[in-house]
C-alpha cells in the first residue's frame, strides 16, 4: 500500500469531501421537504392528493435513482429544464430520497395512537390543532430515527452523481486512479471520508433522538 | 332554554356498523346534576352510546341534545368542526386507556386545551392547572410527566384535564377498568366528589358498588337496547326483566 502517495493525495480529497456533504445537507433538505408535502398529500381528505401523492412515492421507489438522475440531466435539455451537474444531482437524489422520507413521516404520523386523537378531539380541538399539538409533535419524535436511516443511505446516495460528473469523492476517486493506477488507495481514501461522515452525521442523529425521546 | 327542556336528551339513538345494529332505538334524558351509570355485558353497546353522546361515534340514525341543542347535527364540513369543536368543549370525556399525552407534563396536559381555546394567559393557565390538580388530589405531581405516574394518578390527572375545560357534563366510559384493583378506590372518590358537587355524569362502569352509591339512576343495556332502567336500589335489589336478574348474577358471581 502507498502511503505516501495517499498522504499527497488526500488534501484533493477532502475538497470532494465537503462537496459530499454539501450534496447530503442540499439533498436532506430537499428530501425533508419533498416528505413533508407528499406526507400531507399521502393523509389528506382530498383523494386527488392523495393519489397525487401516492404516484410520486411509487415513481421515485419504484424506478433506480441513477435512472432518475440521467433523466433529469440528460434527458431534461429535450424538454427545456438545463440544469448543470451539481443541480442535477441534488434535484435528482432530493426528490428521489424525498419519497422514502414521505413514507417514515406517514409512518410517524398513522402509528400515533387513536386515543390520544381522540382525547384531544373531546376536549374541543380542532384536526389541525389536534395535528398540531398532539400527533406532531409525538410523530417527529419517533420519526427521528427512521429519518436517520433514510439519511445514512441519502449519504451512500450521493455516490451516484458521480455519474454525471460532481466532482465529489466517488468521482474524485476514480479521476486519481485514472492517473496513479491506484485503484485500492484511492477508493480507501473515499471510504474512510465516507465513514467520517456518515459516523458525524448518525451522532448528531442519535444526539437529537436522545433529546427529544419520550421516556 | 326553558325548564322542561331536558339537559342531555337522546332521541332514536340508531347506530349500526354496516349489518350489525349495535344500538336499537334508545332514548333517554338526563337532568342537569343527575349522575347515570350504565351497565350491561360487554359489546353491549355502552361505550358506543357515550361515544354518541360528544359525537366521537356518530350516530346512524336519531338526535343527541344538551340544553336543547343538536350535538350531532349535519353541518357542512367546516361548519360541523367549529360548531362540533363547540360542543365538545361543554363535554368531558374520560376513558378507560387515560389517553394522556405523553410529551406534555402533569401542568400542560391540563393547560393545553384551555390555553388554546379560551385564550388565558399562562398565569391563568398555572393557576387554573394548581386548582384543578389539587381537587384531584395530584398538585405535586404538576411537574411530572404521564409516565412517572401510577394507573390510578393518571386517571385522576385525566379528570383534572377534562375539568379543566369547565364542562356542563362529564362522560366516563369505564374509567377504572384498565386500573390494579388497589388502584380503582383513588379515582372512585374523585367521581364521588364531582357527584357531591352535582356534576352532571353518565358513567358506564363494571362497578356495581360504586353505581349503587353514587348514581342516582342506572340502566342496564343488553344487544344495543336499554333493557331496564331505575333507582339503583330497584335495579340491583329488585329488577324486573330477568335478563338484568341474569346478568347482575353473572358479575356478581365473577366479581367476588
Ligand atoms: N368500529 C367498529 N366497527 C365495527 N363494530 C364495532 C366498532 N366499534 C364497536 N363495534 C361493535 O359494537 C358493539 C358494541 O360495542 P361497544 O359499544 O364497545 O360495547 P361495550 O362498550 O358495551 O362493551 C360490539 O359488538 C362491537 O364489536
Ligand atoms: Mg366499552
Amino acid at each position: 500500500m502507498d502511503i505516501d502517495l495517499m498522504l499527497r493525495v488526500y488534501p484533493y480529497f477532502l475538497e470532494a469531501a465537503w462537496v459530499t456533504i454539501q450534496l447530503s445537507v442540499l439533498t436532506i433538505v430537499l428530501g425533508l421537504i419533498c416528505g413533508m408535502i407528499g406526507a400531507a398529500g399521502r393523509l389528506s381528505r382530498f383523494a386527488i392528493l392523495r393519489f397525487l401523492a401516492a404516484a410520486y412515492v411509487s415513481f421515485f421507489r419504484g424506478t433506480p435513482a441513477l435512472i432518475q438522475i440521467f433523466l433529469l440531466y440528460f434527458g431534461g435539455p429535450q424538454v427545456g429544464i438545463q440544469l448543470d451537474a451539481f443541480e442535477a444531482g441534488v434535484i435528482g437524489l432530493g426528490v428521489n430520497i424525498g419519497a422514502y422520507m414521505t413514507e417514515t413521516m406517514r409512518g410517524a404520523i398513522i402509528s400515533i395512537d387513536k386515543g390520544q386523537i381522540e382525547a384531544s378531539r373531546t376536549l374541543g380541538l380542532s384536526k389541525f390543532e389536534t395535528f398540531r399539538k398532539v400527533t406532531l409533535p409525538q410523530a417527529l419524535r419517533l420519526m427521528i430515527r427512521p429519518l436517520g436511516v433514510n439519511i445514512n443511505a441519502q449519504i451512500k446516495g450521493t455516490a451516484l452523481v458521480a455519474a454525471i460528473s460532481v466532482v465529489e469523492l466517488t468521482y474524485t476517486a476514480q479521476r486519481y486512479i485514472g492517473s496513479t493506477y491506484k485503484p485500492f488507495e484511492m477508493f480507501l481514501i473515499a471510504g474512510i471520508l465516507y465513514l467520517i461522515i456518515i459516523t458525524a452525521s448518525g451522532k448528531v442523529i442519535s444526539y437529537l433522538d436522545r433529546r427529544v425521546r419520550l421516556q | 332554554m326553558t325548564d322542561q327542556t331536558p339537559f342531555v336528551e337522546i332521541r332514536h339513538a340508531q347506530k349500526s356498523y354496516g349489518d350489525l345494529e349495535v344500538l336499537k332505538d334508545i332514548s333517554l334524558t338526563v337532568q342537569r346534576g343527575e349522575i347515570v351509570a350504565i351497565i350491561g355485558p360487554s359489546g353491549s353497546g355502552k361505550s358506543t352510546l357515550l361515544r354518541a353522546i360528544n359525537d366521537l361515534d356518530p350516530l346512524t340514525g336519531g338526535e343527541i341534545l344538551l340544553e336543547g341543542v343538536q350535538v350531532n347535527k349535519t353541518l357542512p364540513h367546516r361548519q360541523y368542526e367549529k360548531h362540533i369543536n363547540a360542543m365538545r368543549q361543554q363535554i368531558g370525556m374520560v376513558f378507560q386507556h387515560f389517553n394522556l399525552f405523553p410529551h406534555l407534563n402533569v401542568r400542560d396536559n391540563v393547560t393545553m386545551a384551555p390555553k388554546l381555546l379560551k385564550g388565558i394567559s399562562s398565569k391563568e393557565a398555572d393557576k387554573l392547572a394548581e386548582e384543578q390538580l389539587n381537587h384531584v388530589g395530584m398538585l405535586e405531581r404538576i411537574d411530572y410527566y404521564p409516565s412517572q405516574l401510577s394507573g390510578g394518578q393518571k386517571q385522576r390527572v385525566a379528570i383534572a384535564r377534562a375539568l379543566a375545560m369547565q364542562p356542563k357534563l362529564m362522560l366516563f366510559d369505564e374509567a377504572t377498568s384498565a386500573l390494579d384493583p388497589e388502584l380503582v378506590e383513588e379515582v372512585n372518590l374523585v367521581m364521588k366528589k364531582l357527584a357531591e358537587e352535582h356534576m352532571t355524569m353518565i358513567i358506564v362502569t363494571h362497578e356495581m358498588d360504586f353505581a349503587a352509591s353514587v348514581c342516582d339512576r342506572v340502566l342496564f343495556m343488553d344487544q344495543g337496547v336499554v333493557v331496564e332502567e331505575g333507582p339503583p336500589e330497584k335495579i340491583f335489589k329488585n329488577p324486573d326483566m330477568d335478563r338484568t336478574k341474569e346478568f347482575l348474577r353473572k358479575h356478581l358471581a365473577g366479581s367476588k
